[in-house]
């Protein structure tokens, strides 16, 4: 660069200009603040770390009786023959969760994609409003709705379903076809409730990702003759991939750990069955709920085995929930540092 | 540049002057959404009531759903080519998820109330509690006192043990950060979709089989203010992040240090959005079951003392009266539903009026109370 080199007009003896290095040090208040401040924020670290300390040590009596077993039992006979384990429980609540996003992350992402894309402009904020809304909803709310009125009509489509699509082996139904109670309580009902939960988080994290979508890129996609299909395809989309995978993902830990919703609707089962539509399931959390009250005394080994089993569900959300929040957290680190 | 003048354009034609509109609705795509609504109703109900042995309300719908969207893009094939039929599906597709979301919050919403509203007209429903009610009582005997105070004071007691923490938090995020902010940060996303049961737990091994207290509102109250902690955090780093930039730069220019810019100019500018993080984290917390049912026990008489003996909250008490096997006490749980939902939308309506506004921006009150000020010195002055 010439405009940087020195000229010969001037004199040699002047030394080169260097920056001066600056030196901020916070004043002690400041100290204080800022370690009060940093304290709170590891206080998160230091309540995930009690609750597993906590669940850790209440569990120690049923892993020591059950061993490998717990993982491996269907069953839940807390008293002398000791038979307890989460080999059904646990995947049933997945299998809960799985029908709820198969249900959830189409309708939330479209959902999203209306109100960032196609909603006029004066609807925009009633409906982010009403996303919330759905997200304050109370899940025991969800629970009495889904068990009162979802259930007496969603019957008639459980029977058609198990009829008509009885060839896929998950809809496969070997209970008497005809008779409405056989569909009632399923894993099915379960799950269709449990996406209504799930749809707001995937909703509101979608459309945030969306709506950040470059407008430069979008123009660019008009101007080449895209329709608003093919540029929310090509622009919009893609943009939000990070944020929509963290966002299907924290949806996911919520399904996983849903609690009165699911207790209130499925009739509880310990025995593992993939056919959604019959009646019975299951899920770690509603076993906790259903059976916490039976084992008052502290030291029983009832309460410890409910607390092996929240234990597993606790670790696996914890998983979950990392994962998607480290995803989103990428895909909004650009912004990150405004 | 006399080559950018517009000299040859018809500037004086007053038709060119006109904004082009450029979603407009045409009589065509009217007639074209309605005809394919239509023809799909008459052929579903063809199909499905007479040559197919279908049946079911719910089935029939979905079914005419698919077959609307199958005539839309047939009869749309008609008169578009194929990538603007396939923009006009995708538009008519997300459409109806946007209104089955509209659709699904009223539905509940209102079928709540409407199922509760038999049972909140006895106003004893409110000031009674279920002590002397029995299993046959009628609607008249029982009602949710005891739910509405134990509900307020351990969601009282959580706010004030979650918000003062998790806005410390928030503030951390946003104003220190650094790379250590990092695993803070994802550790809070992913706590928000904690399962509110382990939370419940964790206070249920810590304060009940640890410690050795007894069950009790101030127990559910700590375990909600674990699942309330992550969302105001969240939700309050967003907002502190949207604080410009400058307001902060001109208090350290003027001096001030980092906890007197944070304390005097961060958090002032930022109240509105403040306030509607943590509005928005008491509506969540009055909603959650599990923790409470876990730890704070099961009362029917009223009980005020958080601290000491069972607590009943009120999705708890809805909990219990759904459990039971008889028909006014369903009822009786739709009337705490009704209450709950009221409590949440009072919260909610406190929350959008507050909010929704960026940083700084005044509200409507904020802008008159400064134009009476304004006028009142002007005033003086003359």
């Amino acid at each position: 660069m010439p405009a940087n080199e020195p000229t010969a007009l001037m004199p040699p003896a002047v030394p080169e200009d260097r920056p001066r290095a600056i030196v901020s040090r916070p004043s002690t208040g400041d100290q204080i603040f800022r370690m009060i401040l940093r304290a709170s924020g590891w206080s998160v670290f230091v309540i995930v770390g009690l609750i597993l300390t906590f669940l850790i040590v209440r569990a120690a009596k049923a892993f020591h009786l059950m061993g490998f077993g717990f993982l491996t039992t269907q069953n839940w006979i807390i008293y002398s023959p000791h038979h307890f384990g989460i080999a059904a429980i646990l995947p049933l609540g997945i299998l809960i969760a799985a029908i709820a996003m198969l249900i959830a992350v189409p309708t939330g992402i479209s959902i999203a994609l209306y109100i960032s894309e196609y909603s006029p402009l004066a609807l925009r904020k009633p409906l982010i409003a009403v996303i919330d809304l759905m997200a304050a909803i109370p899940s025991i709310i969800f629970g009495i709705w889904g068990l009162f009125f979802l259930e007496p009509r969603i019957l008639g489509f459980d029977s058609w379903v198990g009829r008509h699509l009885g060839w896929i082996p998950v809809f496969n139904f070997r209970l008497n076809t005809s008779v409405p109670s056989n569909y009632a309580t399923s894993t099915f009902i379960a799950g269709v409730v449990v996406s209504l939960m799930v749809i707001p988080i995937i909703t509101s994290l979608s459309r945030q990702v969306f709506s950040q979508a470059p407008q430069g890129e979008r123009e660019g996609a008009y101007a080449l003759g895209a329709t608003r299909w093919g540029m929310i395809r090509t622009v919009v989309l893609p943009f939000g991939r990070g944020g929509v995978i963290g966002a299907c993902m924290l949806g996911m830990g919520r399904a996983l750990g849903e609690t009165i919703a699911v207790t209130l609707i499925v009739s509880a089962t310990f025995k593992f069955n993939y056919h959604v539509l019959e009646t019975g399931g299951n899920s770690i959390a509603s076993t906790i709920a259903n059976e916490f009250n039976s084992f008052p005394d502290a030291g029983s080994i009832g309460l410890s085995a409910l607390m092996a089993a929240g234990l597993v569900l606790f670790g696996l959300t914890l998983i979950v929930n990392t994962l998607g929040a480290i995803v989103i957290g990428r895909s909004r680190s650009g912004q990150a540092t405004g | 540049m006399t080559a950018l003048e517009p000299t040859t354009l018809p500037l004086d034609d007053p038709a060119s002057d006109r904004p082009l509109r450029l979603r407009r609705v045409t009589a065509e795509d009217a007639l074209t959404l309605g005809g394919s609504a239509i023809g799909a109703l008459a052929l579903d109900w063809v199909l499905y009531e007479r040559v197919l042995p279908f049946s079911g309300v719910l089935g029939f719908w979905f079914c005419w759903y698919l077959l609307f969207l199958a005539c839309y893009a047939a009869i749309g094939s008609l008169q578009w080519n194929r990538l603007a039929v396939r923009d006009r599906v995708v538009a008519v597709a997300l459409t109806t998820a946007g209104l089955l979301a509209v659709a699904l919050v009223i539905g509940q919403v209102g079928y709540t109330l409407v199922r509760g509203s038999t049972v909140v007209r006895h106003t004893s429903f409110f000031t009674h509690s279920m002590a002397d009610t029995g299993a046959l009582s009628p609607l008249s005997s029982g009602g949710i006192e005891h739910a509405l105070i134990g509900t307020l004071e351990q969601i009282t007691m959580a706010t004030v043990l979650a918000v003062p923490l998790g806005i410390a938090a928030a503030i951390y995020l946003a104003e220190v950060g650094g790379r250590a902010a990092r695993p803070v940060r994802t550790l809070v996303d992913a706590m928000t979709a904690l399962p509110d049961i382990i939370a419940g737990l964790f206070i249920l091994a810590f304060l009940v089989l640890t410690l050795g207290l007894p069950k009790s509102g101030f127990a559910a109250a700590l375990a909600l203010s674990v699942t309330m902690l992550p969302i105001v955090t969240r939700a309050s780093e967003a907002v502190l992040r949207l604080v410009p930039g400058t307001l902060r730069e001109a208090s350290y220019a003027l001096g001030g240090s980092q906890w007197r810019t944070v304390l005097t100019v961060v958090l002032p500018t930022a109240r509105s959005g403040l306030t509607t993080a943590v509005v928005l984290a008491v509506a969540r917390g009055i909603g959650e079951t599990a923790p409470p049912l876990l730890v704070a026990g099961y009362a029917v008489g009223v009980n005020t003392n958080a601290f000491k003996g069972w607590q009943t909250s009120l999705p708890v008490y809805i909990y219990y009266e759904i459990l039971s096997p008889e028909p006014n006490d369903h009822i009786r749980a739709f009337g705490g539903g009704f209450a709950l939902i009221i409590l949440v939308l009072i919260l909610f309506t406190i929350a959008r009026r507050l909010g929704g506004g960026a940083p700084g921006e005044l509200s409507r009150r904020q802008r008159r109370k400064i134009a009476r000020q304004a006028s009142a010195r002007g005033g003086r002055r003359a």
